[in-house]
């Protein structure tokens, strides 16, 4: 039986961990749950992100909130662009998830091209700070993720739920001839949510350069992860995506306190599984 | 066999004999090592495709049954010196059975298609890939078969694998043929386009789609086998890498996935194309090549390339090969039912009840349909006709009640059983096999109805129908093609296709003009005349007058009258029903 305080310590890291999770859901759940589309690209793009903000810090100095900013803008209109070749070409749901695996993939080569497959580490003077509560260890970076997560969630939620543009997004969602015929206009509303999705995905990739090391493969690993959070959290629904982020990364750190780690991933994938079969309806 | 067969065959013969033949002439191992590569991928993405591209259930995942092969045949070979060619069944075996393991599970999930069982066959791969990582099997160090002794042909080992990667590609290739032949193959077709008509015009889609997942995985797994002896040394990381899954699916997708050929005509293509990509940083980008290739290929070209040829074929041949001239009207044999003699139950429903959710859609509904007869119901909308055929032909489980088909209990048995036995029916709203040629849909329904005809008497039966419903000239049309009069009387050929004892007809006439009715009609009414039972369901009171012997009337999911059109139309309840209270008195 491991110590109470590593108990503790992995439920904080868990949720912590839940926040980053939870946040790179978010993109993906709007956009399956609004636009129909299935973006296996999400977690090449947030990588990509998160390569350009190593990059961009280290050998240019700039530091990681302005190349957020310049990441989040390009990504958006990134995001955009995508949709504009959905529409273009009429895609359907599996071909967007065909199309997007070929992005991951593309994105994948080129970062191994440019960078190699070697492990990058981004060392900023805030990488170390962390504050202690009681015996617990809390680090600064992994809670500035949760906060910008929560944050995102929220607001991502009240503009669905209450501002004008979310109502309509939430009615093309539920039938979009139908809504176009109530004067709505699809397109536009559809191309602002796929940049706001990508943008999602530059932010998240902003904290995973700031959190963690990165690898190039490290692109499948989060697939796992992430569609289960979207399932859990229900397509669409952005406070959901962050409840199941902390959910499965509680889980997940759980699992590593008292098993080996390296069984770690078995825990999400075999969840989706789960989820896939027995709860088919929550899609 | 006419002379081009036979030119075709002997070139078949030699191109084979000359493969074959390959390793002993004096050719760099280079080309040699290129081809089994070739081979091997026309294997993996032909098992690909024949469960992918023939049923529709996108595979993202065959490294998982790769991979499963690939460390069978490693772990026999090595940790227990099983001889390697012995192997490869077992690699076959227990692939199939991981395959079958799974769809048995998750084709019990009626919702599991598309993009949701892509998903979860991603998730598989990892799952797998993490237990043979953290187990024995592998142990993170990879196995090493170096030293796995193999028979050599042609004086190397490399002669073998390339013999053996031949034989993969050969047996893959042959199987696609075959079931994209046979009923299999067009059963699987249909799954694609339409799972619950297939099911119920016939088509066992549990078992068929449980066939399909098992040889695909079988496959895969042979050539994983084989491929472990190839590479020498395996690695997690390098057996499950991301390709093994993507390749299959551009590949197949590039050759056209619907097509038994075009998975081996892709991975030619793409094969050749990654050859300048051999190492390095240089196979990484061949790797995003082929993902852009891929992208391109879903946007402009989601067919692949086989269609386009299969039709270049067709105007070099200037052949249509296939439609007989059909038969009129007065081909069909004339057999009038027993009129006259004590009525014979054909169909007999008692108590049934079916509840959706909180609306009972059936309230202990009692009908007796009799042998030859023609049974209008008719009823207002909501009122449980639809429901009613839909139970019948068991689509929907009833929740209570019995029904029997010439005496015998039918209920419990799954809709393609019930086709078999000889229930047909239309859909109000056509729909057609979309994919499917016009002949195709109707071919589809001889072949899976009670007589199971084999090809060829199952394409002259259909060529038959759509000259008796005046559509013969479209045959070669896909149905998106047809109009709606025309799609009406596609699902009519596909329903009498089936030669049903009784034929349940669902708003045939709603859509039609006055004359097409007419028309309509009088091949109803001789369709009786060739020995048909006939439920149909109508809103139009002129059709229904004029052709049903008896009436049933049904309101609020229960049968409220019964009885010839006069009669029953004249009770007031019926009247009550249709017109208001006021005028029933």
């Amino acid at each position: 039986m491991p110590h109470l305080t590593l108990l503790e310590q992995a439920l904080i890291s868990g949720i912590l961990a839940g926040g980053l999770y939870g946040l790179l859901a978010l993109g993906l759940s709007l956009s399956w749950g609004l636009l129909r589309l299935v973006n296996l690209g999400h977690f090449a793009m947030a990588l990509l992100a998160a390569y350009l903000t190593w990059y961009l810090g280290t050998a240019f100095a700039i530091a990681p909130w302005w190349a957020g900013v310049a990441i989040v803008v390009a990504f958006f209109v990134y995001g955009v662009a995508l949709h504009w070749v959905f529409m273009r070409f009429r895609v359907t749901e599996m071909g967007s998830m065909l199309i997007t695996f070929g992005i991951a993939v593309i994105v994948e080569s080129t970062i191994q091209t440019i960078w190699t497959a070697d492990f990058r580490r981004y060392e900023t003077a805030l990488a170390g700070a962390s504050f202690v509560v009681g015996a617990l260890y809390v680090p600064m970076l992994n809670l500035a993720a949760f906060v910008v997560a929560a944050l995102l969630a929220v607001l991502t939620w009240a503009w669905l739920r209450f501002a004008t543009i979310g109502k309509a997004l939430r009615a093309c969602a539920e039938d979009a001839p139908i809504a176009t015929a109530f004067g709505i206009n699809h397109r536009a509303l559809s191309f602002l949510l796929s940049g706001i999705c990508a943008a999602y995905a530059g932010i998240a990739g902003v904290f995973i350069a700031l959190i963690a090391t990165l690898a190039p493969s490290e692109i499948w690993t989060w697939i796992g992860v992430v569609f289960a959070v979207v399932i859990i959290g229900r397509l669409g629904n952005p406070i959901g995506a962050l409840a199941g982020g902390i959910l499965i990364g509680v889980c997940e750190a759980m699992t590593m306190a008292v098993a080996d780690p390296a069984w770690a991933p078995l825990v999400s994938f075999s969840l989706l599984i789960a989820l896939l079969l027995f709860r088919p309806r929550w899609i | 066999m006419t002379r081009q067969r036979v030119l075709e065959i002997a070139g078949l013969a030699v191109a084979a004999a000359a493969l074959v033949a390959f390793p002993a002439l004096d050719v760099p191992a280079f080309y040699v090592s290129f081809l089994y590569m070739v081979f091997f991928w026309i294997a993996m993405a032909t098992s690909w495709t024949i469960l992918s591209g023939f049923a529709g259930y996108w595979s993202f995942g065959h490294a998982a049954f790769f991979g499963a092969g690939l460390y069978t045949s490693a772990t026999l070979a090595t940790k227990f010196g099983v001889p390697f060619l012995l192997t490869l069944p077992l690699a076959a075996g227990v692939a199939a059975l991981l395959g079958s393991g799974i769809g048995f599970v998750v084709f019990r999930v009626q919702r599991l298609r598309g993009e949701l069982f892509a998903l979860l066959t991603i998730s598989v791969t990892f799952v797998i890939a993490a237990i043979i990582s953290n187990t024995a099997i592998d142990g993170g160090a990879g196995v090493n078969l170096m030293n796995v002794h193999l028979p050599e042909v042609f004086g190397s080992p490399t002669g073998t694998i390339y013999l053996l990667g031949l034989a993969m590609a050969a047996l893959s290739l042959w199987a696609a043929w075959r079931i994209f032949r046979s009923r299999l193959g067009l059963g699987l077709l249909a799954i694609h386009d339409d799972e619950d008509v297939a099911e119920v015009k016939g088509v066992p889609t549990f078992r068929y789609k449980l066939a399909a997942f098992a040889l695909s995985a079988g496959i895969a797994g042979a050539a994983g086998g084989v491929h472990a002896i190839y590479v020498g040394y395996v690695t997690v990381g390098e057996t499950f890498e991301i390709t093994v899954t993507m390749y299959p699916v551009v590949m197949s997708i590039l050759g056209g996935a619907r097509h038994w050929l075009g998975p081996a005509l892709g991975a030619t293509i793409v094969t050749g194309a990654l050859y300048g990509f051999a190492s390095g940083p240089e196979a990484s980008l061949g790797r995003a090549g082929i993902a852009l290739g891929l992208i391109v290929v879903v946007l402009l070209l989601p067919g692949g390339v086989m269609p386009g040829l299969i039709r270049l074929r067709h105007a070099l041949r200037r052949a249509p090969d296939r439609v007989a001239p059909a038969p009129g009207l007065a081909a069909v044999p004339k057999q009038c039912p027993a009129q006259g003699a004590t009525p014979v139950v054909a169909l007999d429903c008692r108590g049934i009840c079916k509840t959706f959710g909180g609306v009972q859609a059936l309230k202990d509904v009692d009908l007796a349909v009799l042998e030859g007869e023609i049974l209008g119901l008719v009823g207002p909308n909501g009122s449980g006709k639809s429901t009613l055929i839909n139970v019948v032909t068991g689509h929907h489980r009833l929740d209570r009640g019995t029904i029997a088909l010439a005496g015998a209990r039918i209920d419990a048995l799954p809709a393609h059983g019930i086709a078999r036995l000889g229930i047909a029916r239309t859909y109000q709203i056509p729909r057609p096999f979309n994919r499917l040629s016009v002949l195709d849909n109707v071919a589809l329904a001889a072949r899976f109805g009670p007589l199971a005809r084999g090809r060829a008497d199952a394409y002259a039966e259909a060529a038959h129908w759509l000259g008796y419903t005046g559509i013969a000239r479209r045959a070669d049309a896909l149905p998106g093609q047809l109009n709606l009069h025309e799609r009406k009387f596609l699902e009519l050929a596909r329903a009498l296709a089936a030669r049903p004892r009784i034929l349940l007809l669902d708003e045939v006439l709603s859509g039609l003009n006055h004359t097409e009715i007419d028309a309509a009609l009088d091949l109803i009414r001789d369709i009786r005349a060739g020995g048909t039972t006939i439920v149909f369901v109508e809103h139009l009171m002129r059709a229904v007058v004029a052709l049903s012997d008896r009436v049933a009337v049904l309101n609020d999911g229960a049968v409220i009258a019964i009885g010839t059109p006069h009669e029953t139309m004249r009770e007031a309840e019926v009247v009550k029903v249709y017109l208001g209270k006021a005028h029933a008195s």
